[in-house]
């Protein structure tokens, strides 16, 4: 080995020292190459731990938190959900189509594994300006991904969100949250225990693609990141399917100690972390691996990150039952060693050790770093916009603009490629506030969202964390939902960087703060470190992925309008605030100024409201007010049944706020007329701002004096926006 | 009524028509492995939609070549009711029960959305609760659904009236096909092949106020119930 040899292995020379020093000598190649994936970012949290044990993570719906492959929450009848929001930014950065792919394999695997069967998925993704050929290349290729894998294995993707900025143009993020549906008695654990059980490999051969993944997660993209293209894997949706049926027929067998998925760092993380859930040691022999390719090296087969294999720990003697379902199923399975009770995860080759570590230091013992953090330098700049620089002359005009920019516009393109409806389960799909789900055979469903607006948290980390929260509840609870749980997938640049770990620990604060008054524990999550191109870092991510439950599917609400002459109300308050909003962008191509206010306790009584409301099935609409403001939340809830508003409000606050002014906790719902008394009864004694801001007429889009559109028009150039660009 | 299901490995229907089969029609349905050699004796049998064996050569064009596929030919040429949705179509062509071809979508994209159909012929055992030229809506999903025959055998299509269901016009054909074809019969009506999925808008909550896929399957039960007389 070079002298060194830890930086080959992302390590540093400190952390080095630390393993000669805990195992008492030099690490052999292989189990340096162990080492340095076990305590890369990616597998260890080294950097992240420390700031994200604050998290609650306990809550009266929560099975299982942080710690297993995927979190479970509890939605009666004996029947749960489990959910995880993964990324797959780097790979997705150098090959988009299969980057975003293996992203969707690696999390759906994450899901069966605790016995879930995977019933949607969801996407949150970013790219920069969509007027750039590599962008557009990027786009394309991460949608074609996520359709081909998605669809052939038969999983509905249901929604997600893409925003389009400059910061992601090097650095696009591919966030993907997978949630499935079992009963509580299937519930699966990646542990292995009871020596002399067998461990066995699962599903595809190994190979040499996607060495050392993990690590290059770990790291910032730069000039020459193409030549990393090897560590992405390809991904072989079918193999994934059979590998899915057959992993899910092996749970109900009742042959099962533990299974856990081969991702990031593949045999290496998941042996160690398998041995380590169970106090227990792990012997295998690599010999024994099915491989793909010849002459394979130990370190290679240890680090490989082929995709669709599990490790698998069966009871003794069940050997057999295992090999019959996955034959059934065309898939191998071979035993390559056993459990051991001396808590050491052994490595032979052909009988001859290569590497021996104790299993808890390689998944229990990383370092854990308090990073340095130091508020950002262009914060102390951050000042209340110029109103006379953002005039508007023409209100209509900007409102169209507002409809066909990329992250505003319809996202029809996109979700018409994937498919949302298989499984025959989706409710309400893609393009409105929360995908509804009907849990079949049952009078339930459950809603499900991702939100985060990474400009809020770039000029306000920790208020830009804690609205991410926000607006995954009010979507929920605009879908007629009851916010259960989050997964959080935070995405964010270099650490080591004092002012993105400053950041990074801000945006958490933000976020554990919104989940405590909202009651929505973190069930668990991802986080992506080091998104960086040479043009800088992204903005701060948080990505919040949401569950909530309908207790009734009678209970669904959705965002479009339903019936000339319906009254409608905005539940909340209009500020005069412009800061951070698409308007900006459009006026002076910048998004700066000041997040919008939140107030947590208001945001609460807000949605308070509008859930009493859904239960007393006087609500017909409901939509939250997020990008674009009022104008646009409006244009959204006339465009399905092409019906049209005739709004008039009078507020103390300028033209441009009122229409275009991001401000939280504000809900649009349309009511029939009959129900104006009990309606404002149940505001009244929630003691909520609400006012009627007008009716829902044909066609014809009327904002006070000062928008005047057809919603035909307005339709058209919201849906033909991102085709158009293209 | 019994109605089997066939489960290739990469279908991903076969639950959704299995589901709307038991439940919403109560026929005694099976699940039927691909590697089956015999059926039982059944009044139906689906090929459902998906990517069987991947779709990774040509659609459907290994599936054709499965262990029960013997069977399920034999069935259909004894005049077996057999209906083929989305792969399950592309399977029948494969399998020359139906005539035609499949080529990838005109635009290249996989596309999934409700799309407007017109029914062509409401005399089959498929469509006869369905009034002629009825316009009804349905959910296509696929990358390869773009139908091709020559003109030939158009011709022969169009005399004997096989084509069963159209895209309602050019701009709902959502792939290409020739003379916005979405769905064909053989020449002696027992065998449907489709794009659209009915199974994804036979129930009222997930496809709300137009059950189209629905009339489909009660056309398949009232002709059973009738004692399993061919129309058309």
């Amino acid at each position: 080995m070079a002298e060194n040899g830890w930086e080959k292995e992302g390590l540093t020379k400190e952390e080095y020292d630390k393993i000669v020093d805990l195992l008492k000598r030099k690490p052999t190649d292989t189990e340096l190459g162990i080492f340095g994936v076990m305590w890369s970012e990616h597998c260890s949290y080294k950097n992240s731990k420390l700031v994200l044990k604050d998290l609650p993570t306990e809550g009266e719906c929560v099975l299982q938190g942080p710690g297993e492959n995927a979190g479970i929450v509890d939605i009666g009848d004996n029947q749960a959900i489990s959910f995880k929001i993964e990324s797959h930014n780097h790979p997705s950065a150098v090959e988009p189509f299969q980057g975003a792919a293996t992203g969707i394999g690696g999390i759906i695997r994450d899901i069966f594994t605790m016995g879930a069967r995977p019933i949607a998925n969801l996407n949150s993704l970013r790219f920069g300006n969509l007027n750039n050929k590599r962008v557009q290349y990027l786009f394309k290729g991460v949608v074609a991904g996520i359709s081909s894998y998605g669809n052939s294995i038969g999983i509905p993707t249901v929604g997600g969100e893409i925003y389009f900025d400059d910061v992601y143009e090097g650095n696009p993020l591919v966030n993907v949250m997978s949630v499935g549906l079992l009963d509580h008695a299937d519930i699966a654990t990646a542990t292995a225990r009871g020596a002399g059980n067998p461990v066995m490999v699962v599903g595809a051969a190994t190979g040499r693609d996607g060495i050392k993944g993990a690590s290059f997660a770990s790291d910032e993209l730069t000039e020459e990141s193409d030549e990393d293209r090897p560590a992405v894997q390809v991904g072989d949706p079918f193999l994934e399917k059979l590998l899915l049926e057959a992993s899910l027929e092996l749970i109900k067998s009742g042959a099962l100690i533990g299974i856990q998925d081969m991702g990031a760092a593949g045999l290496t993380s998941s042996s160690a972390e398998m041995a380590s859930r169970g106090d227990s040691g792990i012997e295998i022999d690599i010999a024994k691996v099915p491989v793909r390719e010849e002459d394979m090296t130990s370190y290679e087969i240890m680090l490989s990150e082929s995709q669709e294999r599990m490790l698998v720990v069966p009871k003794k003697g069940k050997e057999n039952v295992v090999k019959d379902i996955f034959e059934k199923w065309g898939l191998h399975a071979e035993v390559i060693g056993k459990v051991t009770d001396d808590g050491m995860l052994r490595i032979l080759n052909d009988g001859n050790k290569v590497a021996e570590i104790s299993a808890s230091l390689l998944a229990d013992e990383a370092p854990e770093y308090t990073r340095e953090t130091k508020k950002p330098e262009y914060l102390r700049t951050i000042k209340a916009v110029n109103r006379e620089k953002i005039k508007s002359d023409n209100f209509s005009e900007d409102l169209l603009k507002l409809l066909s920019s990329p992250t505003i516009a319809s996202k029809k393109w996109v979700y018409e490629q994937y498919d949302h409806m298989v499984m025959t389960n989706t409710v309400v799909g893609p393009g409105s506030d929360a995908a509804i789900l009907r849990i079949e055979g049952k009078n339930k469903a459950i809603a499900l969202t991702t939100d985060c607006n990474g400009k809020y948290c770039y000029l306000n980390p920790y208020r830009g964390g804690a609205i991410a929260v926000c607006e995954a509840a009010r979507n929920i609870v605009c879908s007629g939902g009851r916010p259960l749980a989050i997964t959080d997938g935070l995405n964010f640049g270099n650490p080591m960087d004092p002012e993105i770990y400053w950041q990074f620990k801000n945006s958490v604060q933000g976020i554990i703060e919104a989940c405590q008054k909202l009651k929505t524990p973190v069930i668990g999550g991802n986080v992506s470190f080091y998104n960086e191109s040479p043009k800088g870092a992204i903005d701060p991510t948080p990505i919040i992925g949401m569950v909530g439950l309908l207790d009734s599917i009678s209970e669904q609400v959705t965002m479009d309008f339903k019936k000339e002459g319906d009254l409608i109300y905005l539940v909340g308050k209009n500020i005069d605030e412009l800061g951070a909003s698409q308007y900006l962008k459009l006026k002076i191509d910048k998004v700066d100024g000041i997040v919008p206010q939140l107030d947590l306790d208001l945001e609460k009584r807000v949605q308070k409201t509008v859930r009493s409301a859904v239960k007393e099935d006087v609500i017909k609409s409901a939509h939250d007010c997020s990008e674009g403001g009022l104008a646009v939340t409006l244009a959204e809830s006339c465009f399905e049944n092409g019906l049209g508003i005739n709004v008039d409000i009078d507020e103390p606050i300028s033209d441009e706020a009122l229409l275009f002014g991001e401000s939280q906790s504000r809900i649009v719902v349309s009511i029939a007329p009959d129900d104006l008394h009990k309606f404002e009864e149940i505001t009244v004694s929630n003691s909520v701002p609400y006012m009627k801001i007008g009716t829902v007429q044909s066609r014809e889009y009327k904002f006070n004096e000062l928008i005047n559109l057809d919603v035909g028009e307005m339709k058209s150039k919201w849906e033909a926006a991102i085709e158009v660009s293209l | 009524m019994k109605a089997g299901v066939v489960t290739f490995p990469g279908s991903n229907c076969d639950h959704d028509v299995y589901n709307v089969l038991s439940k919403i029609f109560s026929f005694d349905t099976d699940l039927i492995w691909h590697q089956k050699r015999h059926l039982n004796n059944y009044d139906l049998l689906v090929l459902p939609g998906g990517f069987s064996y991947g779709d990774y050569l040509r659609s459907g064009a290994i599936a054709r070549f499965a262990r029960i596929m013997d069977s399920v030919i034999d069935f259909a040429l004894a005049g077996g009711l057999v209906l083929g949705i989305c792969n399950g179509f592309q399977i029948l062509l494969e399998s020359n029960l139906l005539p035609g071809a499949m080529k990838v979508n005109d635009n290249l994209k996989f596309v999934c959305k409700n799309v407007s159909l017109e029914v062509n012929n409401n005399k089959t055992t498929f469509t006869n609760h369905y009034c002629e030229n009825e316009i009804i809506e349905m959910p296509v999903a696929h990358g390869e659904g773009n139908y091709y025959i020559d003109k030939k055998g158009l011709n022969s299509l169009i005399d004997n009236n096989q084509i069963v269901l159209r895209y309602a016009n050019q701009s709902e054909n959502p792939n290409g096909s020739v003379e916005n074809i979405a769905g064909i019969s053989n020449n002696k009506g027992n065998i449907l092949g489709l794009m659209p999925h009915p199974e994804r808008c036979s129930e009222d909550i997930i496809s709300p106020g137009r059950r189209d896929g629905y009339r489909l399957f009660s056309s398949i039960v009232a002709n059973l119930k009738a004692g399993g007389e061919q129309i058309g």
